[in-house]
């Protein structure tokens, strides 16, 4: 998978949200790339920009937009030159689909399970129903929902079988990417560990990339190659996940994998002290500096992303 | 691995010897807690069978947890220790008396020494009300009616819970706070009735990883410096081992497995608990390689439980003839530890 070819290049890419107290600079200045068959993994605490960045990429977006600028290469083409309708036909579904989160709950309650899965495969191939049909079929067995399912409506359905649909609905027009925004984080141990189990397997047989938003870091090395820390709207480190989850670079990571308790833990995990900063008014330089251990003179300016050995961290320490 | 934070704490595996000895504060016998399902309004159309004879003792000044997906009856179990359920059959006994004789007043008497945790701060509190009035609400509920022994007393408990300075909270209201603050106040007032026993709902289950930690550790310390019994109630098996003595895994209404923290980790004894442990992940580069093997399926219906064992539908090492028909004993391996599973006859 190393040397495949680069699916997503996100450069600069810029989200500002209007309000009444000045911008709010949910995405700022983010690059990443992700390769074909590749799952990143993108970490952070609620509020730092991580559900936003998934919205920028696939262009979702509220009315209140400041700033929304940058470059999304998908495939090499820059996504962010299309027009609305033009990024509907050719971005939406056909190369990026997107579990929200909660999906569980996203299911129209007066459909049947079968007509929402059925509707973007129609409108963006325009097959017929049967088809269609065919096709969710298939997607059904990819996730493991028995195909009676297809005529019931969303209530009939436990969490763990409804969120397997709306995976199922994010697949149904084979694209090349699905954004999943913290998939599992309102199920259970058993469903999680069984939904991530289908989600390996679809990664392994459909070839499909992922981008995996959560805050749960330890259901995310379930599924990672690569994770990228976010903070405060800036992505702080991005490292191959075997690595991260051996030895994190940034003060923020070590802190944060500090934090998680594992269930044989041999030593007492740690808190991060403080809050993180607002993102209407930022601070200048690093901004982790407030809570941070580490530090010193060096942090007042903005720190430069350092790359070591195809490991990127933004911090002074590693100048 | 660098440490950037000085750990001015040491990690010690949480122990409470001699716990047994402090004699049992709460008592529970055979609890079932069923629910009647109607048929149009009216005619009886069966039960859920929510808790589903469940006993235990709680010692003073001990911690348990109680384990188990969501359905599985725990929330039930816990409403019912709180006696806002009445026990279908069987009883909970608190220092001897039976919650289920009790009678309204008792009952409001035997409340105010519970303390209770939600899961969801926000929701646990009206937004309508501020941090000042959500704290007196349980004093002048319990007819303490001075204003400066209440003034007293909700400052005592938000230094307790470490919000400082404390002037600056009274007047503020619930959305001002972050979670890990709300869920501060939410323990505050929790404690302010200086109660002996708490109960805890899945309290870290909103919150950010972060977080998470420092509230376990001021439960924690709460529990050391008061000398608390705590039942926690929680999903996630890595948060047990924190500040719980003894676990006890719930499986559809039934506790199945019952054991010290640290056996159970390492020597767990019935198919669901060793799944839920297998199903528990600790941040590792080299999971994303491998499949887990948990079974398939999902808790069953609790209007018609499964015959025998109710685990036996997803049990990968089912014994045919004998897990289905019969229900399982509870077998004692080891001292307090105790099994509900055929495969230890």
């Amino acid at each position: 998978m190393a040397n495949s070819p680069t699916l997503l290049k996100i450069e600069d890419l810029v989200l500002y949200f209007k309000t009444m107290r000045g911008p709010v600079q949910a995405v700022d200045h983010i690059d990443l790339d992700l390769k074909n068959n590749e799952a990143i993994v993108i970490l952070g605490e609620s509020g730092c920009g991580k559900s936003s960045l998934a919205k920028a990429i696939l262009r979702l977006l509220p009315r209140n937009i400041d700033k929304y600028s940058g470059k999304v290469l998908l495939n090499g083409t820059d996504t962010m030159q299309y027009s609305d309708e033009e990024f509907r036909r050719k971005v939406r579904w056909r190369s990026i689909s997107m579990v929200p989160q909660a999906a569980m709950n996203s299911l129209n309650p007066v459909l049947k399970v079968g007509d929402q899965v059925t509707e973007p495969f129609i409108i963006h191939t325009g097959a017929s129903k049967t088809e269609a049909i065919a096709q969710a079929k298939k997607m059904f067995a990819h996730v493991g929902v028995p195909n009676s399912f297809l005529d019931r409506y969303a209530f009939e359905l436990s969490g763990g079988m409804r969120q397997r649909s709306a995976i199922a609905m994010a697949l149904v027009t084979m694209p090349d990417l699905i954004i999943l925004d913290e998939p599992t984080s309102a199920l259970d141990v058993l469903t999680q560990a069984n939904i991530f189990n289908v989600l390996k397997t679809l990664k392994k047989d459909l070839e499909i990339s992922f981008i995996l938003i959560t805050h749960d870091i330890a259901t995310s090395s379930e599924l990672a190659d690569r994770v990228a820390v976010m903070y405060a709207g800036q992505i702080v480190e991005v490292c191959d996940a075997t690595r991260f989850f051996d030895k994190p670079f940034h003060p923020y990571s070590i802190a944060l994998m500090d934090s998680v308790p594992r269930l044989r833990q041999v030593k007492e995990p740690d808190f991060i002290t403080g809050q993180p900063p607002s993102l209407i008014n930022p601070p200048t330089g690093c901004r982790f500096k407030d809570r941070c251990h580490k530090r010193f003179e060096k942090c007042e300016e903005e720190p430069p992303a350092v790359t070591i050995e195809n490991h990127i961290v933004k911090c002074w320490l590693y100048q | 691995m660098d440490h950037i934070i000085d750990k001015n704490e040491k990690a010690e595996p949480f122990l409470q010897q001699d716990i047994r000895e402090r004699g049992v504060l709460l008592s529970i016998r055979d609890l079932k807690i069923w629910f009647e399902l109607r048929k149009f309004g009216f005619g009886h159309a069966g039960y859920v069978h929510a808790v589903d004879g469940v006993s235990f003792d709680l010692h003073n000044g001990e911690s348990i947890a109680v384990v188990g997906e969501s359905g599985c009856g725990k929330s039930t179990l816990m409403k019912g220790i709180l006696g806002l359920h009445r026990p279908t059959e069987g009883e909970i006994f608190f220092r001897g008396e039976s919650i289920g004789e009790m009678k309204s007043k008792e009952i409001k008497q035997y409340r105010s020494h519970i303390g209770y945790i939600q899961q969801d701060p926000y929701g646990a509190m009206a937004p309508f009300m501020s941090v000042q009035r959500i704290l007196t609400e349980p004093l002048s509920i319990n007819g303490i009616k001075d204003h400066q022994q209440i003034q007293d007393m909700v400052h005592k408990a938000l230094e307790e819970v470490k919000v400082f300075p404390v002037e600056d909270y009274l007047n503020k209201f619930p959305h001002m706070l972050s979670g890990g603050q709300q869920q501060r106040i939410v323990i505050a007032r929790s404690m302010i009735l200086n109660p002996n026993f708490l109960v805890a709902d899945e309290p870290v289950s909103m919150l950010d990883a972060s977080v998470r930690v420092e509230i376990l550790r001021l439960l924690r310390s709460l529990q050391e410096s008061r000398n608390l019994a705590v039942i926690y109630i929680t999903h996630d098996l890595s948060t047990v081992s924190y500040f719980s003595r003894r676990i006890f895994v719930m499986y559809a209404g039934q506790i199945v497995e019952k054991a010290l923290v640290q056996d159970l980790l390492n020597n767990a004894g019935h198919p669901y608990t060793q799944a839920l442990l297998t199903g528990t992940s600790d941040p590792d580069g080299a999971n994303a390689h491998k499949l887990k093997e948990v079974p398939p399926g999902e808790p069953p219906n609790l209007i018609n439980p499964p015959k025998g064992c109710r685990f036996h539908p997803r049990c990968p090492k089912i014994i045919r003839g004998l897990c289905e028909v019969e229900a399982p004993p509870e077998f004692e391996p080891e001292p307090e530890h105790s099994v509900a599973c055929w495969l230890l006859r």
